[in-house]
């Protein structure tokens, strides 16, 4: 027992990690029925029921929003000229991002051998498809005709006209679809042989069936297992590089074009480090909360949030370089646009919100030195939401800035989002906590063979 | 425990990947061949109009010039429907009882044109000239077809845009003589890429613009 902790001796006394990966005295059978017992047993709690509710209602204010926009067009928005890229394609890369943590978590961790990972995989990966559920609507709906949205694909057409292959927002749309269908697949494959453990305990006869299901026939021969695992190494070398690209590409939206404050080489890694650390909280976000509503801090572990708060320090490190080389590019190119462009962006209209964008991404962050905030559920629970904030508000201040003061000054404007700007996007809040609810609910959302791996590592327990 | 489903469920489970497979490609290739079928191009499909009029009869039999009715074809975006008036020159003679011509001779009597059904409509957002490719050598032919042997109207191209683009990417395939524009039985010489290339010199076809958006979309 306890091999894990005792090789961390070196760490300075603050960093070192705090508690075990699985607390209390386990067996196999006592975490798969922690896992299991959420879904098949136990009553809803009252946080749930408030999640699933106020999550339904503003999924509900989300589709009214949509109707009126379908109906009226993206005038109820706040675009307009210079800014026609408002909140549709802030709220695009603030979800998109949020998703790479899962990925992170799921894929790249798991090649790493990182055993801390296998408590919140699934929880992660779960987020990480809604999040990319929310991110893909808005590259469709920002059209504000929906029954055109088909022409973003490539496919043999009527018009002879394919999309322009060297826009980067074509591009997005392979590397959003490619990364959503290879997540739902890595995702769905781990789940398989839950389901069975589900389909197996579950008394009701429709819940064996529905689970019973989608467990395609699996019972948990070693051949099973066998292709189980590689199919899962094969789906995580996938992934690996998606964490990587997708990100990047999405930051080619903004870099390949030529706009002060875009144009800038340094936004691919930037990117994916803000996507990293804006999932990293966001998992934070549902997990502290969801753990306690189930009691399932002895699976997911003081350890666990520990670990996963010095993963959001270390990325907010790098996030933060990359805010002091846009500084520094915008000086150094020695272009008058991309100096009054750096300027008007910290000293200019929308000041407040780059300082806003400071305190949350650079201040709160920096809180996670001290242990307390790594282990007080509340502290880091606030700092988490600094986060959130700081990352929206990190593309609000890419995408406005540069679009309001270009190289025109004639064509100089200012932009605010109206109250179907924020309709909606709360609305995709909430669809998404909609669906995170319904998941915690029917789905089992953590990875119960993976944590009895974890135990027989600790304990060296045999069945 | 006793086991979920039948021994079968594996069967299904097997070979619902390649159901899966066949219905997707099964919609796709059914939707696709009806959306280019004539169902939804028109292609060859005659309308309903008012009077069974025949362009066989007028341009074979009787040997008429496109240009008698259609007369601002070669100054106009429209090619031109012939006002009544052109109809009855023959008409207030030939056929003139007969209970098929009845519109025309109410058209006539009242004054009030007659409302033929559009055959060949682009739709409103293209903004398509007649007299230019009239002018630099595109036959009518080429879009309309054999409309001399055509006894009742229809459609002889798709009309789609990548149908247009067939032409404006590449006009040396296609552009004729200008004296043979209105040869309805016209067909292209075996060294057409050539003579077309000719052509497109000679008429000053500036290939390079006939592919911005707005030649057609203004």
């Amino acid at each position: 027992m306890n091999k894990m902790s005792t090789a961390h001796k070196s760490y300075p006394e603050a960093l070192r990690p705090v508690g075990e990966l699985i607390e209390g005295k386990q067996t196999y059978e006592s975490i798969t029925d922690s896992i299991t017992s959420v879904v098949l047993e136990r009553p809803n709690p009252p946080g749930w029921m408030l999640m699933f509710v106020i999550g339904g209602m503003f999924t509900c204010i989300y589709g009214m929003s949509l109707v009126y926009l379908f109906a009226a067009g993206t005038g109820i928005w706040g675009i307009t000229m210079p800014v026609a890229w408002g909140w549709a394609i802030i709220n695009f890369v603030w979800w998109i991002g949020i998703g790479h943590a899962g990925t992170l978590i799921s894929a790249i961790l798991l090649l790493l051998r990182q055993d801390w990972r296998n408590a919140i995989n699934r929880f992660a990966e779960a987020m990480t498809i809604f999040a990319v559920a929310c991110a893909g609507q808005f590259p469709l709906i920002h059209m504000g005709r929906l029954w055109v949205g088909f022409f973003i694909l490539p496919y043999p057409n009527t018009m002879g006209l394919w999309p322009q292959f060297r826009s980067p927002l074509l591009w997005d749309v392979f590397a959003i679809s490619t990364y959503g269908s290879v997540s739902l697949l890595f995702w769905y494959l781990g789940l398989i042989p839950d389901f069975a453990s589900l389909r197996d305990r579950a008394k009701n006869r429709f819940a064996q069936l529905a689970y019973g299901t989608v467990a395609l026939g699996w019972r948990g021969s070693a051949r099973h297992w066998f292709r189980y695992e590689m199919a899962s190494l094969l789906l995580a070398g996938l992934c690996t590089p998606l964490v990587v690209s997708v990100h990047s590409i999405v930051s080619f939206d903004f870099a390949v074009a030529n706009l002060p404050g875009w144009h800038a080489t340094i936004f691919p890694p930037y990117f994916v480090a803000g996507a990293i650390y804006a999932g990293f909280a966001m998992v934070l976000t549902l997990a502290l909360p969801i753990r306690s509503w189930y009691n399932l801090k002895h699976i997911i572990t003081a350890r666990h949030i520990d670990l996963m708060a010095k993963i959001t320090l270390a990325t907010s490190m790098i996030v933060v370089y990359g805010y002091a080389a846009e500084a520094f590019f915008a000086w150094y190119s020695g272009s008058e646009m991309e100096r009054t462009m750096m300027w008007n962006r910290i000293f200019g209209d929308y000041a407040p919100a780059y300082w806003a964008l400071i305190l949350c991404n650079f201040v709160a962050p920096q809180f996670l030195w001290i242990k307390w905030f790594r282990t007080n559920v509340y502290g880091l629970f606030l700092i988490c939401q600094f986060v959130n904030v700081g990352m929206w508000l990190e593309r609000y201040v890419i995408v406005v800035t540069s679009l309001t003061k270009d190289f025109l000054p004639s064509s100089w404007g200012t932009y605010h989002g109206t109250f179907w700007d924020w309709m909606t996007y709360l609305g995709t809040i909430g669809f998404f906590c909609f669906l995170m609810a319904l998941f915690v609910r029917f789905v089992p959302m953590i990875a119960i063979h993976e944590v009895r791996v974890t135990h027989h590592k600790m304990t060296g327990e045999h069945h | 425990m006793a086991q979920v489903f039948p021994p079968g469920a594996n069967w299904l489970a097997k070979w619902s990947i390649l159901f899966a497979i066949l219905g997707v490609t099964l919609v796709v290739g059914v939707a696709s061949a009806v959306y280019w079928s004539p169902v939804v191009t028109q292609v060859g499909v005659h309308k309903k109009q008012p009077v069974p009029f025949s362009h066989q009869r007028h341009v074979q039999g009787n040997g008429l010039d496109c240009r008698y009715c259609h007369t601002s074809v070669e100054t106009s975006p429209f090619a031109g429907i012939p006002a009544t008036e052109t109809c009855m020159t023959c008409h207030s003679q030939v056929l003139a009882g007969q209970e098929m011509f009845n519109p025309v001779k109410e058209s006539w009597d009242s004054g009030q044109p007659m409302e033929w059904t559009r055959v060949n409509d682009l739709p409103d957002f293209v903004y398509f000239n007649h007299s230019i490719h009239v002018n630099k050598g595109v036959g009518c032919s080429t879009c309309h077809g054999r409309v001399d042997e055509m006894r009742l109207t229809y459609k002889a191209e798709t009309l789609h845009m990548g149908w247009c683009l067939r032409c404006h990417e590449a006009p040396e395939k296609f552009i004729r003589p200008k004296d043979q524009v209105f040869n309805m039985a016209w067909e292209p010489p075996s060294d057409q890429l050539e003579q077309g290339r000719k052509l497109v010199q000679e008429y000053n076809v500036e290939v390079g613009q006939l592919l911005n958006c707005s030649i057609c979309h203004r």
